[in-house]
This record gives structure tokens, C-alpha cells and sequence, in this order.
């Protein structure tokens, strides 16, 4: 089977109904990619596949054959944080930091889109993503700052 | 009292960069599950299935291979068969009675993940069931009681003279809902002893369970925490049941053992908040002046002892609310259900008995006829007054003065009027809500814990001592602060040791909104201690006097005249005298005085004051309710780190918002736990709270670090109760019981 990770082609063994995310974790090492619930609610498994944000604990690495995969080690640019990385540092973004790299996935998307970065669409640009610690505010806060820094 | 000021020397005060968040916002931070262990097995728990029951037989598939399967049940146990805590009832794996649905009762551990799963439904455990008890206040075992009086001899006369108002408050339980289940890993060691890799708050709980259930003594366990995803009292004390039952397995197999529990089983089988029944039953004077109060508090234990004891101690020690009462009569039990055991979650019994006395101050303000944030102010503790059990506030009080500060950040009395006037089927409502919240150990806890902590010298700085753990709280960062500025060190010069109970003093477990206060400051007396010591070291090799040598952005100068960079320093100290390490006890302030036996006394040194204003829209078609707007204030003493302040002050706030409005768990009746899903038990997304306003104030604590006070579990106390206020206003109806759903709205309108 073949994907694009992080711009790096891989080629790889694997069941095709293996899920997505134990293939990042385990066959191709990448475990910034977290599990949270297995069932597609909490987010922490979020990745993009050809740009769309999805839950990888839903799916089959057959689904994802050929195409292209971006997870949280690849937001990050030639080891340099990526400035939507700086803005959760600075504002707190992060906390115990579980459901972080699939929030920073989500908000790298959201970042791409383009959208007016409104509490309203950043909110719904991360509602996928379940925070126990933060309560979404420096979350928020974060993301409109990078949004800010672009424009 | 002042406001955040921007401008300050040093590090504390200021917002950093957190110390581990390079690693969170890339990825690399490495969690249990993303260490893997040569010859690693994984874990599995047979469990019961009845919720109280004899347990006949386990039986094991004889056409199953089980040759690669590794089994555990309470016989293979070489120690006592307990999860060591405050009660040692509990077992570590059911051998005879079963008492809740979820009770372990065998292990298995595979090299395979897929065969594993097979090997689960290839035991059956018949057991023979009994009635379970579900209703706490059917329930006639009692894990344990309190009473706290306040000149009860004029309570009588009190109701007879004044105006009675009576009510009765319901919580039901709240899951934790960290983000990263329970996690542990096992190793066995050729000295037959065991270290525990683990997702866990309190690494000594573990240690000391693991002692007693494998008979080892302290040199042949070790405990380390790695990067925990979110605990919130979720892992105070279950780490040590899944701790338990990895290293009974590890032993056994000769092999590292990896258990990680799936979500449903975390949620079905782990430790959540008391639900509680309340009665309250207050005398209050027309003026609204507080008179007399009678509360009993039944809380829920579940099937065994564990943390209960205290949980309910907190609780009914902050019964009466932020309020001065001339009398009053608490009483609290905490019983058994044949229910998984509650236990610590944020707030620790506060929140619950918070809801009630909150929720109750609404309905004294509806039937006196007094705006609810008036009551309040007219009988919010001040500096002079005396809590329930006797103990005169004398310093650091703020409950006035976040009333004040959140009623105008929230625009309280406008709201207040303009939507008291609204019509049709959406209707706007503002309520507001005071807590307060005891730091650190209750009574003597810290005395008898005696917490030890503090900090070494490195070739560049220093490095923090402590098993206090970074749960995403921000213990690392905030630790490095308060050393680096006792020190006159830069930030990033102070690291934070290992979490290892092999290596690290005791600084006690990572609970009841202690650890700034009560390790943060016995690190920076270390510190400081460290500081006078090299101090002294500089004077002797620059031949000036002692009293003259200051470090000050990690450069030691006298007089005005740069001496040495400390990092230089350090390393001469080093090679000359091998090293530097003090570990400092912590030092409870002598005038702070707790009879346990009486509850008479200083329960708490001191308290953190909040106030929340919530504005909610109800719609009258659908019972469903919106936030529309949420405003904090909130006396922390000192902010040693504001933005993480915040963020412990919003992150708590949101949890009380799902506790408010969403979250509930729901049973059968024979003790099943229904919901156990992300997708059936709801918490808040960030779609369903609004932009918050948070404001911090500093109002000092004289013994605190700094100045600085307990802060985590405060946020969670108030903002369930100001809803209720809310909606009182948006509706007319007081909704005496938690969540508020659609349902029960719909009940309550339409009663």
C-alpha cells in the first residue's frame, strides 16, 4: 500500500481494514496522532487526507491508499514550529496536550480555508475536537491570532 | 488587592511559554501508549457482570488455546489481596463477593492484541446474584459520617423566630472524561520487583498499593509518571487498581505488561463524582440576613471506601456556602451502592454541596423578594467572620469583592431588569453564583502527610524535586517560576526532575489544589535555601562579604559589581564539593489549628473566592437552553503564571457547564451503567459554551509562595448553580436538580 505522509511517499504492508490511525502509529512510527475513544467522537485521532480533516480511528488504511496524508508531524515546517504551533503556546492552546495535535490538524485545515476567523467559524472549525482542559477558550484565542498573523 | 499587572520582574507573574509545550503542539510528547516495551505483552480484565453477587466459578473454554495466554485471579496474588488507600476494603481481583457490575475478577495478557480479545469471551464467571442496593438513601451500610455544629443551642429558637425556607438539591454522578484513558505499563525486575510506567496524579498511591498487593518492600518498586493526558482526580487513586492488575500479570508472564483500557470500559468501570441528595433548611430575617442553617447531605459511595471519607468531608465543610452563619447543623453521610466506588473528581464533595446552598440562595431571594446577587452581598464572608466550624477568616477574603467584580463585567443589573421583562419563546435570564473552595489537605492532612520537596544544583541551574505531577495543569512550568525567581535564575535554567518514586522525595499526591501552594512553596524555601548557600560559596571565592552577594538573572553581583554567571559557579560547586540537593519539609503555619474530632477549627488555611455570571436563552418550544455569555472572577491569591491561571479557571468552569447542563449518566436497575460512549455521555464541545470573561484578582496569601493560593478545583465549584439562577430568571422556575435538560426544563415549565 502506498500514502503520501507529511509530503514523504511511504510504502508499507498492512491489512487493508487496518485502521489508518495504528498504521501511522505503528507501522510508520508516527504517534503524535493520539487515540482518544475509537469511535470517531473525541478527535484526538484528526489527520487530512487530500486536505480533508478526518477521524482516523474510522478509517481503513484501503480507503487511503494512494492518497495523500497530513498529520501533526507535518504541520511543523523544516523543524521550525509552524506559527499556529507558536500562537497555542503562547496563548495557552495546550494544556495536558492529549487532544492537541489533532486540534492543531484541525486548525491548520481551518487556517487553509481561508474563512474569516470569527469565534463562530473557529468554533465550528474545531467542534470535531473534544478538549477536556482548556474549555475551547485560549483554543480559540490561539487559532485567531494565527489567523491574524496571516492576513 | 490588585489586578494582573503586566510589567514585573522575574519569572513569576508572567506567562511563559509552558516548559513541555513544544512537545504538545508537535506531537512529540510521549504518552504511556506511545512507549512500547521489548516482549511487551498486552493486559485484559475479566470482569463481573451482575452488580452484587457470590462468585461460584470462573470458567475457562477447555477448547480454547490458551498456551500463549497469560492468567491472573486473586490466587496468584503473593501479597494481600487490597488496593491499598484509605480503607483497605477494596480487592485488588474479586475472589468471593462481587459488589458492582464492573468488579475485576481475572487478567489476561497476549503478545497479540486480536487473540486477546478472543481469549475475553472465552471466560465466563457464573456468579450467583444478589439484590443489589442502588439508592442511596435506601442504602444502610455508612462508609462514614460528620457533623459540624456552630452554637447549635440557639438553632430552635433561631427557626422560631425567623422566616423557614426548605428545599432539597439532587446531583447525579459526573464522569471525568479525561482524553487519554487509563494507562499503565509493567516491568518485572530480576530483584523480583516491579517498576510501573503510568498515566496517573498520585505516583506514591501506586508505589504503596503495589508494596502491599506483591509484598515487596520500598526499594523494589518504582513508580514514574510520563506525560498523563488529563486526570481532573480521574487518576488520583484508580492508577492504582490498573497498576495492580498490569503488574500481577507482568510477574506472572516474566514480561512487560501494556493495559490501556478501551473507552467504554474507563468510562463503565472507573471512579466518578458522588451524586448527592441535600436538604437544606435555613431561618433568615425579612432584611435577608442569614440566620440559621440544618443541612443533610447523603452522598453516594459506590461499592467500596476508597476516597469517600474525604470527598464527603470537603463537601460538608464548604456546606454553608461563602456565608456567615450564627448557627448552624451539617450533616453528612456517605454510604455504599453497589455502584463502581466514587471518587475524586475536581472539586472533591464541593461542588455538590455547593450546587445545593447556591441553588438554595435563589429560592431564600425568591421568597424574600431580594435580588439574588443583593442576598448575597449582604451576607458574603468577610475578614473577622467564622465559618461553621468556628475558624475566624483573617486574611485574604475577596467574596464581596468578586461579586462586585463580576456583576459589573457581566452587566448584571441591566440584565437583570431587561430580562425580567421577556416574552414569547425564547426567554433570556442572568444568574450569578459565589463559591469558595478550602487549599490544600483538610484539617491535618498536610501535618500527617508531612510533603517533602525541592532542588538540586545542575551545571547551568537547578533542577525541581517532587513527585508532583504535570496533568496538564502546568506543574512544571509554574514549579520552574518560583525556584528560577528564588534562585535569580533565568527560566529556562530551572528543569523539572523525573517523576520517579525511586529517586524523588514525597511530595504527596496531586490533589485538593496543593500543589502550588503547599509544594510550590516548599520548593521555592528550598530554593531560596540553595540560594543562600551559593550565596555564601561566591562570597568565600570573590572574597566579599555574604550579605552583599545577590543572583539576579543568573548572574551573582555585590555591590553593583558582576561577579560570576551562576552557571559557572554552579559548575566550580560541583567539581569541588560533588553536590548540592535540599529537600525542605513543608511548613504548616502553626496558627492554623483542626481537631479531627470534634470539626472544630482552621479546616483550610486559607480559601479562594470566585464568582460566576451565566446568561442563558430557553427556548420555550424545544426546553432547550443556550449560553449566551459567561463572565469569572476569581481571587487566586497570586497568579504565579496568568495564562494558565485562566486556563485552569475557563478549563473548570466549561467542566461545570457540562455538569450543569449535559452530563448525566443513566442505570438500569440492576446497576448497568448505560452509557459509557462519547457519543451517549456528552461534554461540552466548543460550540456549546460562548466566549468567557475571565478575570483574575490577587488578593495574597501571607504563607503562600509568593503570595499565591489553591486555584484548581475552585473554577468547577460555582458556575452549575448560577445556571440554575439563570434560568430561574429566564423562566420563574427553580430547577433543584442537575443537568438541566431538555426534560427537565420541560417538567419544570410545565408543572
Amino acid at each position: 500500500m502506498k500514502l503520501t505522509v507529511n509530503g514523504v511517499p511511504r510504502s508499507f504492508e498492512a491489512p487493508p481494514l487496518k485502521r489508518l490511525l495504528d498504521v501511522l502509529r505503528e507501522d510508520l512510527g508516527l504517534t503524535g496522532t493520539k487515540e482518544g475513544c475509537g469511535e470517531g467522537e473525541c478527535g484526538a485521532c484528526s489527520v487530512l487526507i487530500d486536505g480533508e480533516l478526518v477521524n482516523s480511528c474510522l478509517v481503513a488504511v484501503c480507503q487511503a491508499d494512494g492518497c495523500s496524508v497530513l498529520t501533526v508531524e507535518g504541520v511543523a515546517r523544516n523543524g521550525d514550529l509552524a506559527p499556529v504551533q507558536k500562537c497555542f503556546l503562547d496563548r495557552g492552546g495546550a494544556q495536558c496536550g492529549i487532544c492537541t495535535p489533532g486540534m492543531i490538524v484541525a486548525a491548520h485545515r481551518f487556517l487553509e480555508c481561508g474563512l474569516p476567523a470569527t469565534n463562530e467559524n473557529v468554533r465550528e472549525a474545531i467542534a470535531g475536537n473534544l478538549c477536556r482542559c482548556t474549555g475551547y477558550a485560549k483554543i480559540v484565542e490561539a487559532i485567531q491570532l494565527a489567523a491574524g498573523q496571516r492576513s | 488587592m490588585k489586578h494582573i499587572e503586566l510589567e514585573q520582574q522575574g519569572a513569576v507573574g508572567r506567562s511563559p511559554p509552558r516548559k513541555d509545550g513544544a512537545d504538545k503542539v508537535t506531537g512529540r510528547a510521549r504518552y504511556l501508549d506511545d512507549l512500547n516495551f521489548p516482549g511487551q505483552l498486552w493486559g485484559r480484565t475479566v470482569r463481573s457482570h451482575v452488580a452484587h453477587g457470590r462468585i461460584r466459578e470462573i470458567v475457562w473454554d477447555a477448547a480454547f488455546d490458551w498456551t500463549d495466554v497469560v492468567r491472573v485471579t486473586a490466587a496468584d496474588i503473593p501479597g494481600e489481596n487490597v488496593v491499598h488507600l484509605i480503607e483497605d476494603d477494596q480487592p485488588m481481583l474479586a475472589a468471593d463477593v462481587v459488589r458492582h457490575r464492573e468488579e475485576p475478577i481475572a487478567l489476561l495478557a497476549c503478545a497479540d492484541r486480536e487473540k486477546l480479545e478472543e481469549a475475553l469471551a472465552h471466560v465466563r464467571v457464573e456468579i450467583e446474584e444478589l439484590e443489589p442496593v442502588l439508592d442511596p438513601l435506601r442504602s444502610t451500610v455508612v462508609f462514614k459520617s460528620y457533623r459540624i455544629e456552630q452554637a447549635p443551642q440557639g438553632l430552635a429558637q433561631a427557626f422560631a423566630d425567623a422566616r423557614v425556607i426548605e428545599g432539597t438539591y439532587r446531583v447525579g454522578h459526573q464522569e471525568q472524561m479525561y482524553i487519554e484513558p487509563q494507562a499503565v505499563a509493567a516491568i518485572p525486575r530480576e530483584d523480583g520487583g516491579i517498576t510501573i510506567y503510568g498515566s496517573m496524579q498520585c505516583p506514591f498511591y501506586v508505589h504503596r498499593a503495589l508494596q502491599r498487593l506483591l509484598r515487596l518492600d520500598d526499594s523494589q518498586v518504582a513508580v514514574i509518571q510520563v506525560v498523563t493526558g488529563g486526570g481532573f482526580g480521574g487518576k488520583e487513586d484508580y492508577p492504582s487498581v490498573i497498576s495492580g492488575h498490569a503488574a500481577l500479570l507482568a510477574r506472572k508472564a516474566r514480561r512487560p505488561v501494556k493495559m490501556i483500557y478501551k473507552r467504554e470500559e474507563d468510562v463503565a468501570a472507573t471512579t466518578k463524582r458522588h451524586p448527592a441528595v441535600m436538604k437544606y433548611r435555613t431561618a433568615v430575617e425579612a432584611d435577608g440576613t442569614l440566620v440559621a442553617l440544618e443541612a443533610e447531605i447523603v452522598m453516594d459511595g459506590g461499592a467500596y471506601v476508597t476516597l469517600s471519607p474525604v470527598v464527603a468531608s470537603r463537601g460538608v465543610l464548604h456546606a454553608g456556602g461563602a456565608y456567615r452563619w450564627r448557627h448552624a447543623r451539617i450533616d453528612c453521610r456517605v454510604v455504599q451502592t453497589h455502584t463502581p466506588p466514587n471518587g475524586a473528581f475536581r472539586g472533591f464533595g464541593v461542588p455538590q454541596t455547593m450546587f445545593a446552598i447556591e441553588s438554595h440562595m435563589e429560592r431564600v431571594a425568591v421568597a424574600l423578594g431580594i435580588d439574588p446577587l443583593e442576598l448575597r452581598r449582604k451576607n458574603a464572608l468577610q475578614i473577622g467572620d467564622e465559618l461553621p466550624t468556628g475558624q475566624k477568616l483573617t486574611s485574604s477574603v475577596s467574596a464581596r469583592e468578586v461579586l462586585d467584580v463580576v456583576a459589573a463585567r457581566s452587566d448584571y443589573a441591566r440584565k437583570r431588569k431587561e430580562y425580567g421583562r421577556s416574552v414569547g419563546e425564547k426567554r433570556r435570564g442572568i444568574g450569578i453564583s459565589l463559591a469558595f473552595h478550602g487549599a490544600g489537605f483538610t484539617g491535618t492532612g498536610e501535618v500527617k502527610l508531612k510533603p517533602r520537596a525541592g532542588v538540586e544544583l545542575t551545571d547551568r541551574g537547578a533542577r525541581v524535586l517532587s513527585v508532583s505531577t504535570d496533568i496538564g495543569q502546568g506543574t512544571i512550568t509554574v514549579f520552574s517560576q518560583m525556584a528560577a525567581d528564588a534562585l535569580g535564575l533565568a527560566l529556562d535554567d530551572v528543569e523539572v526532575a523525573e517523576n520517579d518514586t525511586s529517586k524523588m522525595p514525597d511530595s504527596g499526591p496531586t490533589v485538593a489544589s496543593r500543589t502550588t501552594m503547599v509544594v510550590g512553596g516548599t520548593i521555592t524555601r528550598a530554593a531560596a535555601a540553595m540560594a543562600r548557600i551559593l550565596q555564601g560559596y561566591v562570597a568565600q571565592v570573590h572574597d566579599v562579604p555574604a550579605a552583599e552577594v545577590s543572583c539576579a538573572g543568573g548572574i551573582f553581583s555585590a555591590r553593583g559589581r558582576a561577579l560570576a554567571p551562576f552557571a559557572a559557579i554552579a559548575k566550580r560547586y560541583l567539581q569541588e564539593r560533588g553536590s548540592l540537593r535540599i529537600i525542605e519539609n513543608y511548613r504548616h503555619p502553626p496558627e492554623i489549628r483542626f481537631d479531627d474530632a470534634t470539626y472544630r477549627g482552621d479546616a483550610y488555611p486559607c480559601y479562594g473566592w470566585a464568582a460566576t455570571a451565566v446568561e442563558v436563552e430557553v427556548d420555550l418550544d424545544t426546553y432547550e437552553i443556550s449560553l449566551l455569555d459567561v463572565s469569572t472572577a476569581t481571587d487566586v491569591g497570586r497568579a504565579i503564571h496568568p495564562v494558565l491561571a485562566e486556563g485552569q479557571v475557563e478549563g473548570g468552569t466549561v467542566q461545570a457547564l457540562g455538569y450543569a447542563l449535559l452530563e448525566e449518566h443513566v442505570w438500569d436497575q440492576r446497576g448497568r451503567l448505560l452509557n459509557t460512549r462519547m457519543q451517549n455521555y456528552v461534554i461540552p464541545t466548543a460550540l456549546d459554551v460562548p466566549r468567557m470573561h475571565t478575570t483574575l484578582l490577587e488578593n495574597p496569601y501571607p504563607s503562600g509562595p509568593y503570595g499565591a493560593k489553591g486555584l484548581g478545583e475552585l473554577p468547577m465549584d460555582g458556575p452549575a448553580p448560577a445556571v440554575v439562577g439563570a434560568v430561574l430568571h429566564a423562566t420563574g422556575k427553580l430547577i433543584p436538580e442537575i443537568p438541566l435538560s431538555p426534560d427537565r426544563v420541560m417538567r419544570a415549565v410545565l408543572s
